[in-house]
């Protein structure tokens, strides 16, 4: 079959490999129909995602028709269309079962990797580097789920790929991002990043009773969708200090809470921004938290700040003193995307939301390479891509 | 955890007050190995057994090259202590599975088999580097049904190896946790860094992924696995 495969840092190809086969009891195979390439994989794309081997399969964003089932998978047939959640979770451990899908126990073989970094190992992911499992991902023509009798989520007929795909992960994370906030009547939320999950994260929280919305970027295309589609204010970050700007919309008093939905690559502004970039580029720092610290100081007191953009590694002057003294709430992690697949499907089909607005690229598999570019350098004003295998 | 001490495995006299003693640190909550200090995992086990069991371990003179070798520390044997807690599995299930020791293999990467010989004796064989093999045999010191199991290698093993493996419930709603601590210590002669050759350069590693592999089987069913997945390369 045909594959997305890493070959190092801004080295994506489009690879022949082997089929997949079924390896344990509750395996499906899945032919993928539509699978996007992900504002996270740009940090592998980028070469800032440890453990990643050349020749690795990519990609967690997919769905498709089931073709083989492993002998314990009951609640499938083959020919079903279904969705599949990026994160592998075993649906049995004490974590799967309090609904923290993106925590599981059992689904990483890697996990005593992990373990010497982070203590405990979440759950593994598609596509994403062998820390986190080392599973083939999804941006081939078949993929090997592990785990299908809890995971993939049948579509109902009727609505498009592009109405569902997101299910897989930018949905319920901006979604869980906007969950994360504890949104009260008359609340002001700020979102740092208006990309996908950005975007998501603007209408979940109207959906979930914000007053008002307050989305910060740099980039004409994005802001502009923040503001007619989604309703939001916007700051470009480029023109004004968001800080500043934050306070003065806000009456002085900060937004209730805060959402950084760009992660570990922010782009920051003068001597700070510099600092990082150098950091970063010799490795003395993993992550360039500038949206983390911007958000603590912008946060009104007793505030929370939810973070939906990853974070891998180790994070440099992060103002703690601001943090306690504000008395703030942190939330962050994986989406635990199993618990919001039924929730969010149901939104899709009464209309509330129709995630294929951010779609602004239709690609055949075999341009993944030239996906991965304009996505990465904004070019063709591209803010989603989704590759048909 | 792992750690070295300089002991090597002998049988030491008990009294009523070191089973005791012995038997709260291996049923306690406190770190095994901590508690352990300077004894043999060994001897604290045959301590544990006390008097009225029917072990008829080694008792023979130490022979000169090993008291030379105690002598120079060259003895250190390897000792790892790991735990993780199973959901949704009583400690009974748990014994009864492990109790049959042929069921190892199947989460023991390193084992390639164990065989049953009686109810207290089994043989081992391990996979070493570059192809070869190391058995041996061994022998419940001592037991406690749905809790407890702790054996030890027998006589003239190639590798001198004792641990105990326990069953004990979390609290409400947490499952049961698993703890095995285990001694591998050198045979007259070989020093430590060979043993280490013997079971792989990790023991701690090696016990701790095959816990988790238990844990996988015993939750989820299967273990998960990305062998034979096709990749660009």
């Amino acid at each position: 079959m045909k594959a997305v495969c890493w070959h190092g840092a801004h080295d994506m190809r489009v690879d022949t490999v082997d089929d997949p086969k079924l390896t344990n009891p509750r395996d499906a195979i899945i032919k993928i129909t539509s699978t996007a390439i992900c504002g996270s994989d740009l940090h592998m794309y980028n070469g800032f995602i440890p453990t990643m081997q050349p020749g690795d399969i990519v990609g967690h964003e997919f769905m498709g028709e089931v073709v083989e089932l492993g002998r314990d998978v009951k609640n499938l047939k083959v020919g079903d269309r279904v969705i599949v959640p990026f994160p592998i979770s075993c649906g049995h451990c004490f974590f799967c079962q309090r609904d923290l899908w993106s925590l599981c126990d059992n689904s990483n073989p890697n996990a005593p990797m992990v373990e010497k970094l982070y203590g405990h190992s979440p759950a593994a992911l598609f596509g994403y580097s062998h820390l986190f499992g080392g599973y083939a991902g999804g941006q081939a023509e078949y993929v090997r789920v592990p785990f299908a009798d809890v995971g993939p989520m049948k579509v109902p007929d009727g609505l498009t790929d592009d109405q569902v795909l997101f299910l897989t992960d930018i949905l319920p994370t901006g979604y869980m991002a906007a969950e994360n906030c504890n949104i009260q009547p008359g609340d002001i939320v700020a979102i740092w990043g208006c990309g996908p999950v950005g975007q998501f994260a603007i209408q979940s929280a109207f959906l979930l009773g914000a007053e008002r919305v307050i989305a910060i970027d740099r980039i004409p295309e994005r802001l502009q969708l923040a503001k007619e589609k989604c309703g939001a204010e916007v700051i470009n970050y480029e023109e004004i200090d968001p800080g500043e700007a934050l306070k003065e919309m806000t009456g002085g008093r900060g937004p209730d809470a805060c959402i950084d939905a760009v992660g570990l690559e922010a782009h920051g502004m003068g001597l700070e921004g510099f600092y990082d970039k150098v950091k970063q580029s010799v490795r003395l720092e993993t992550d360039r938290p500038n949206v983390f610290r911007q958000a603590i100081v912008a946060c009104r007191k007793g505030g929370t700040v939810s973070l939906a953009g990853v974070y891998g590694g180790f994070l440099d002057k992060i103002p703690m003193g601001a943090a306690f003294n504000k008395g703030l709430t942190f939330k962050m992690g994986q989406t635990h995307v199993h618990k919001y697949l039924r929730p969010l499907l149901n939104r899709i089909q009464a209309g509330e939301i129709d995630p294929s607005f951010i779609i602004t690229h239709h690609l055949p598999l075999e341009a993944a390479p030239h996906g991965y570019d304009i996505f990465k350098n904004k070019k063709e004003e591209c803010i989603k891509v989704v590759l048909k295998p | 955890m792992e750690q070295a001490s300089s002991n090597t495995p002998e049988q030491e006299a008990t009294s009523l007050s070191e089973t005791e003693r012995w038997g709260s640190l291996i049923t306690g909550g406190a770190m095994v190995l901590t508690g352990l200090s300077q004894r043999s995992l060994r001897g604290a086990l045959l301590a544990l057994a006390g008097g009225s069991l029917a072990y008829h371990g080694a008792t023979s003179q130490k022979s000169l090259t090993q008291q030379v070798t105690e002598a120079t520390g060259l003895d250190k044997s390897i000792r790892v202590e790991k735990t993780v807690t199973i959901l949704n599995k009583s400690p009974e299930e748990l014994y009864r599975f492990w109790r049959n020791f042929e069921n190892l293999p199947t989460f023991m990467k390193h084992l390639k088999s164990v065989t049953v010989l009686d109810n207290n004796r089994s043989h081992w064989v391990a996979n070493a580097p570059v192809g070869n093999t190391v058995e041996w045999d061994a022998e419940i010191i001592t037991e406690q049904e749905n809790h407890l199991i702790a054996w030890t290698s027998v006589d003239d093993a190639q590798i001198d190896h004792s641990g105990f493996v326990r069953f004990q419930l979390a609290p409400p709603g947490r499952g049961t946790e698993v703890k095995v601590v285990m001694e591998y210590s050198p045979p007259a002669g070989i020093v430590g860094a060979t043993v280490a050759k013997l079971f792989g350069e990790e023991p701690e590693q090696q016990i701790g992924d095959s816990l988790a592999r238990f844990k996988m089987f015993m939750e989820a069913g299967e273990i998960a696995t990305t062998d034979g997945q096709p990749a660009g390369r």
